[in-house]
């Protein structure tokens, strides 16, 4: 790992240690208590995903079993001029991009009211955490058929509501869903990680070093500049972290696009874990599925290469304390 | 703690003391209007939650009318209901794939954060970005194969099965809020145990015990959420006998008839346990969720 090539030595040095032990037997027991987890999860994580890699060269349908035979890289191909899968990319990248985007900014707004002391600012606190801890299946469920349904969502009833408030008989019956299906998926997935920015966010915050701050004040710095020079930069890393995190959970959106739209209407809001899901339980091509799994595995570690550095920054800190 | 010679600068920063260590009561006022915003900002968040909540108390022809019936007569009906119709063995598997997950998971991690933290390893960092590099691989890519492996062995629909998942799925997490918090055990006290000739028994329950529990409770919080939550893994690997409770969930609306209140009503009582563990542990939530690295 390139990123932790000035990682501190100084814990790395092995501390003075008592009792006359060989080097070598020190070593293994000290690596003793890590291999348990260690080869746990090598063999349920890294196993499956050599195993996808096999699989992804094979023709491969479980509906024609003996036409199963070895293609090369022919799957990739398909993958990657599939007019459906060409589609679920840019879905997956519009999805997570927004998604993250408008949570970090909402989260933001959030984290620098609750940061102030006002009435109630616990209880706000708690109740703005709630949707991040409603089982997102439920949540989904919740947006598809209690807010978003056209006939007694809660959405157009009160737009109705409304309506009838300024004399008029009934309000708009807008199909949510069905008009804006990406908005709608966004706007129930925003709902859902804001809280989860808005902590981290305002973690963020109240770490800052109030002696700095002090001095802003008392040099006469505004809100506003204070803000910009001080707390933006301080709160960067903050807004990295919440970044890279909730891209790595957005991108594998599952439970939102199998509940609300199941990637419809057509294949508009297909994300490429929907994607993958329908190629193998609905197409049963299983070679197709693996390479088109491959390939996100592939997007995935282009996030994750910034991901770990951003948490590589924060924890060369914390671990050179 | 251990702090010596050439510290980077953030660490100077760190070393003054937070705002809210200085003076918790003396963060700024928000002005009225402001409170205002926050409050409507809050409240708009929250009403979703609300609104579900409120449903779930209500009748079924109250809940599908239009414009909405905030002042409908509560019931309880929606949650006898559901108890009727066996929502119950699903809340079961539920909450053995989360335990017995989350208890797997401590067993695992806790030695290696030990390995990773208070007698590290060579190479310590190299090991913790391997965990953390699991984590960033989409489950999705390995659901194919573990698919064909687990129906090979004859454990599909098995509640054990999910067990293992959910272990494979947290434990990067665990491993790193474990180390974060064994991180904390000072360095100075274990060394001067270790001179004093304490065994390792002594160590483990003197020195490092009082500082990893707070940090134990917070993994398996955080573990205990991620694997009460899980769809995929679960819709896709389980049939009648293991089904979980977001299962449960979607299997339940029907095209026919209204199913709104009911489908509130469980919405509630399967986020219950999660509303419940994260309010009651919300200081805890960010430093689980920011894998330790956000205290």
């Amino acid at each position: 790992m390139t990123t932790l090539a000035h990682a501190p030595k100084k814990t790395m040095r092995p501390p003075a240690h008592h009792g006359p032990k060989s080097p070598a037997g020190r070593t293994w027991r000290r690596r003793f208590p890590l291999l348990p987890a260690l080869i746990f999860t090598i063999v349920v994580t890294q196993l499956p995903f050599v195993a996808t890699l096999v699989i992804s060269t094979f023709q491969w349908n479980i509906l024609r079993p003996d036409d199963r035979h070895f293609t090369g890289l022919s799957n990739y191909t398909f993958v990657f001029t599939d007019e459906r899968l060409r589609s679920a990319v840019v879905n997956t990248m519009v999805l997570t991009a927004s998604v993250v985007i408008l949570s970090v900014l909402l989260g933001l707004g959030l984290a620098l009211l609750l940061d102030r002391r006002f009435l109630g600012r616990g209880l706000a606190r708690t109740l703005l955490i709630a949707p991040f801890l409603v089982m997102p299946v439920a949540a989904a469920l919740l947006w598809k058929h209690a807010l978003y349904n056209p006939d007694y969502g809660l959405l157009n009833g009160t737009l109705n509501a409304v309506y009838r408030l300024f004399g008029a008989d009934n309000g708009p019956t807008l199909d949510w869903i069905s008009t804006f299906p990406m908005p709608a998926l966004v706007i129930a997935l925003v709902w859902q990680w804001t809280p989860f920015m808005m902590l981290i966010l305002l973690a963020g915050l109240q770490a800052q070093p109030g002696d700095v701050l002090e001095a802003a004040r008392v040099d006469g710095a505004s809100a506003l500049q204070t803000f910009r020079h001080i707390t933006l930069p301080h709160l960067r890393q903050y807004i990295e972290l919440g970044i890279v995190l909730g891209a790595i959970f957005v991108v594998q959106t599952f439970d939102a696009v199998f509940t609300i739209t199941q990637g419809g209407p057509g294949s508009r809001t297909t994300n490429l874990p929907y994607e993958i899901y329908l190629t193998m339980f609905r197409k049963f091509e299983y070679g197709q599925a693996a390479a088109a799994g491959v390939v996100v595995v592939i997007g995935s570690i282009v996030i994750a290469t910034f991901a770990l550095r951003v948490v590589a920054s924060l924890f060369r800190e914390e671990a050179s304390r | 703690m251990s702090a010596h010679a050439a510290t980077p600068v953030p660490f100077v920063q760190r070393l003054r003391r937070r705002r809210q260590d200085l003076d918790p009561g003396q963060a700024p006022r928000l002005s009225p209007l402001w409170t205002f915003v926050a409050w409507l900002a809050t409240l708009a968040f929250f009403a979703p939650v609300a609104w579900m909540v409120l449903t779930a108390f209500h009748q079924e022809a109250d809940a599908a009318t239009n414009p909405p019936s905030l002042l409908a007569p509560l019931t309880l009906d929606q949650f006898s209901l559901l108890l009727e119709r066996d929502i119950t063995p699903y809340l079961l598997n539920s909450a053995m794939a989360s335990v017995f997950s989350t208890l797997l998971v401590l067993a695992l991690a806790v030695p290696a954060a030990y390995a990773l933290s208070i007698k590290p390893v060579e190479k310590w960092t190299d090991v913790m970005f391997f965990f953390l590099s699991t984590k960033f691989l989409p489950l999705i890519a390995a659901l194919l194969p573990i698919y064909m492996i687990v129906k090979d062995i004859g454990m599909l629909d098995n509640i054990w099965t999910l067990v293992l998942l959910y272990t494979a799925m947290n434990l990067p997490i665990a491993v790193w809020m474990m180390r974060s918090f064994l991180a904390e055990v000072p360095k100075e006290i274990l060394e001067a145990a270790e001179v004093d000739g304490a065994g390792l028994p002594t160590v483990l329950l003197r020195v490092v015990a009082p500082v990893a529990m707070p940090g134990l409770a917070a993994t398996s919080l955080i573990c205990f959420i991620f694997s009460w939550n899980e769809f995929m893994f679960a819709v896709n690997l389980t049939a009648t006998q293991a089904s979980t409770a977001p299962v449960f969930l979607v299997g339940f609306i029907t095209n026919e008839g209204l199913f709104l209140a009911r489908l509130c009503a469980a919405a509630t009582l399967v986020s219950l346990p999660v509303l419940i563990a994260g309010f009651a542990a919300q200081d805890k939530l960010v430093r689980g969720l920011s894998l330790g690295a956000v205290k």
